[in-house]
């Protein structure tokens, strides 16, 4: 292991020279994790996520994470994660569909608790019948917790947003766990280029005073002494204090806009502007989304992209801007239930130009064909189709 | 920090709620107080909602009277009837989801530990028989087997207290409860021997008979795991609402129980043993010298 030597977050992500490399999904989370002065990491397999804590495993034994550990299951590795955090550790975890179920009822406490962290989710099928491949419906039930919840399209966004999720979710105004969701294998397991600063920096480590709420260390004044836990009790105060306290959450969530902002580039990606037709898609959809897009441009198509990273806090005015002369709106996505396209609906005035789908689900793939398909619907173009046997 | 945290600035005192005041200067921050004399020092925890007369909450009340180091103690608790009172005490408390605080106590001892690596910062669990040996089973098990190093007590009122008196693996067999509308079909857990098992380095099995022996039950498990690993108390701590015991009858259905079930066992390695005597003798050096 290099000595690293701490610099600015700034200097870090938006800075400091890069150099570009081929690497897997997995690797470009374990790389984010190298540079993100991590204490702790907690680990618990499940495929396809097990690959990415083999590495963070690997970067504890190298001395680049102070503590790391197999957990029982999801629901003791996120219940410790809670407790790390909250003793002021800096921590990272990840987990994929059952396992993210399997530890929700810790997770979705975590922004109530005001657990700043960083979670990957690599997606997969839940539900029965079985399969492992990266259906993403486990995203939706991320979305009304208050957690900060990015959608990467790619390994490079994969490292971004990672490296960038340590440094928002531990923002005073915001104070937030970051979800940095991406596809199961499609990303995890498939190679790209990732542009990553040298492996000799890292962030400056987590300042656990720097908070809205402090750590329980028991070295803070004022002490925390509660002689009146009202929430501990049912009474119209505990609903006043959970009440104000998670309209006080939902308020973090947007302030990390202005983060995201400055670290990420913004919440969308809009590729030609000036379209008729635009993809709204993220994650690996996005991905297909632009290939479509450039199919499209190629044949004269008057086409664009839209691809949101962040999923909360969600652009909506962005996303309504973006659309805001569109004839009709083109949702690719990978579950059954579209939920990115109900977001969609929900942000626009003229939600009936949406085209719910194209849609995959089980984990299939995402053919740019279903996507050109719905744009020459969308332009009244009549195209043969071909059957190739 | 400890103590200086707890200390009121200079100049501060009159700003400062009389309650704060009180705990400071007639409190148990930074002294040892003994447990024959509550009532007569100001008490980490007064007033809580727990039911009148109910024993786990006079077990809570001795706990916090008992502890060695009560500026640097950390309290997980969960859902049930215990966390009404530990969330009102003077010590900082953690409440997460039912049954979580024997995972969330491994991930807070290990952040405490690598940020204060030579400072004693104790983390104690108290929670129910249902939290530690039903739901939150697993967890318990794994932070034993893992050797965390911190004191887990289970408040055994063989009963979900907090959710009107169903039935838990810490029943007794036979009992009839909500849930249970024939009687309990089976055994109520040995969670002493399943904590020695799991590798739990001090047990402790006790009825609240004696104030002076859960202080030093409870002392001796703090002790143990800041430098050994896992303890654990079983306590039993009846429900006088559940299970009908008059409040004029629950010490001596304390005592009954103590005659059967619950004898008072305790069991330690040796290091531990060794480790604990070591102390004891130089705590008593010490109130020698304090008497002179
Ligand atoms: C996930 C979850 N399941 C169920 C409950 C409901 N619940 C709250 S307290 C409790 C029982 C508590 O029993 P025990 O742990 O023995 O503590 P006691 O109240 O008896 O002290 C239950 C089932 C909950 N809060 N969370
Ligand atoms: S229900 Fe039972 S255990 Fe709970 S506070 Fe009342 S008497 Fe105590
Ligand atoms: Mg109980």
């Amino acid at each position: 292991m290099p000595d690293q030597r701490v610099v600015e977050p700034e200097y870090l992500l938006l800075e400091a020279p890069r150099e570009k490399k081929f690497i897997t999904g997995s690797q470009a989370f374990a790389e984010a994790v190298k540079r993100a002065n991590v204490d702790i990491a907690i680990a618990y397999p499940i495929t396809p996520q097990s690959e990415t804590m083999h590495l963070v495993g690997d970067l504890y034994a190298q001395g680049y994470v102070k503590d790391y550990y197999r957990a029982e299951e999801e629901y003791g590795a996120m219940s410790a994660i809670a407790g790390a955090v909250r003793g002021g550790a800096r921590a990272f975890t990840a987990t994929s569909g059952p396992g993210l179920l399997r530890g929700l009822e810790a997770i979705v406490s975590w922004p109530g608790h005001r657990i700043p962290v960083v979670l990957g989710v690599m997606t997969r099928v839940v539900n029965a019948p079985l399969s492992i491949q990266p259906d993403n419906i486990e995203i939706s039930y991320l979305l009304n917790a208050g957690l900060v919840v990015l959608h990467a399209e790619n390994q490079q966004d994969v490292f971004d947003f990672t490296l960038a999720g340590f440094v928002i979710s531990e923002k005073v105004d915001v104070y937030l766990p970051v979800v940095v969701a991406t596809e199961g294998f499609f990303v995890t397991h498939a190679k790209g280029y990732v542009q990553m600063p040298s492996e000799d920096m890292k962030l400056p480590p987590r300042d656990p005073y720097k908070a809205p709420v402090p750590p329980t260390d028991c070295e803070i004044p004022p002490a925390r002494i509660q002689r009146d836990a009202p929430v501990q009790k049912s009474n119209f105060m505990s609903y006043l204090i959970h009440a104000v306290w998670q309209q006080e959450v939902w308020s973090a969530n947007r302030r990390a806009m202005k983060w995201i902002y400055k670290y990420l580039g913004g919440p969308v990606e809009v590729v030609n502007p000036d379209a008729e037709v635009f993809i709204v898609a993220s994650g690996c959809a996005a991905a297909q989304g632009r290939e479509a897009q450039r199919y499209a441009e190629q044949e004269g198509l008057p086409v664009g992209l839209v691809k949101v990273k962040s999923l909360r806090p969600f652009p909506e005015k962005e996303v309504r801007e973006a659309l805001k002369n569109a004839k009709a709106v083109i949702v690719p996505e990978h579950n059954i239930v579209g939920w990115l396209a109900k977001e969609v609906k929900s942000v626009i005035p003229n939600s009936g130009i949406v085209i719910d789908g194209p849609r995959v689900y089980g984990g299939m793939t995402l053919p740019v064909e279903l996507i050109m398909e719905e744009i020459y619907k969308a332009l009244g173009i009549k195209k043969e189709k071909k059957t190739v046997v | 920090m400890g103590l200086e945290y707890v200390r009121i600035s200079p100049g501060f005192e009159r700003y400062m709620p009389r309650d704060y005041v009180d705990l400071v200067k007639f409190g148990q921050f930074g002294k040892q107080v003994d447990v024959m004399q509550l009532g007569q020092f100001k008490e980490l925890v007064e007033e809580h909602p727990m039911c009148a007369g109910c024993y786990m909450a006079y077990f809570i009340r001795v706990f916090y009277a008992a502890l060695p180091n009560p500026e640097d103690t950390i309290v997980l608790g969960t859902a049930g009837c215990a966390r009404l009172a530990l969330s009102q005490a003077a010590v900082p408390f953690i409440y997460g989801n039912y049954g979580d605080t024997n995972a969330v106590a491994s991930g807070l001892k290990r952040a405490l530990t690598i940020r204060f690596p030579d400072k004693v910062k104790d983390v104690v669990v108290i929670a129910g028989d249902g939290g530690l040996m039903d739901i939150g089973f697993g967890m318990t098990m794994h932070s034993w087997f893992r050797g965390e190093k911190f004191t887990t007590i289970m408040v055994d009122n063989e009963v979900y207290g907090n959710t009107g008196g169903q039935e838990s693996g810490m029943s007794p067999k036979g009992v009839q409860l909500k849930m249970a509308p024939l009687g309990k079909k089976f055994d109520k857990i040995n969670a002493v021997e399943l904590a020695q098992v799991a590798g739990c380095v001090y047990v402790a099995r006790i009825s609240p008979t004696n104030p002076k022996r859960i202080a030093k039950v409870i002392r001796r498990a703090i002790y143990a795991a800041r430098e050994f690993g896992p303890t654990f108390i079983h306590a039993y701590t009846s429900c006088n609402i559940e299970y009908s015991i008059p409040t004029r009858e629950v010490l001596k259905d304390a005592r009954e129980r103590e005659k059967k079930d619950f004898k008072f066992y305790e069991w330690m390695t040796d290091e531990v043993k060794e480790y604990l005597e070591e102390i004891e003798r130089k705590e008593k050096e010490k109130a020698k010298q304090e008497v002179k």
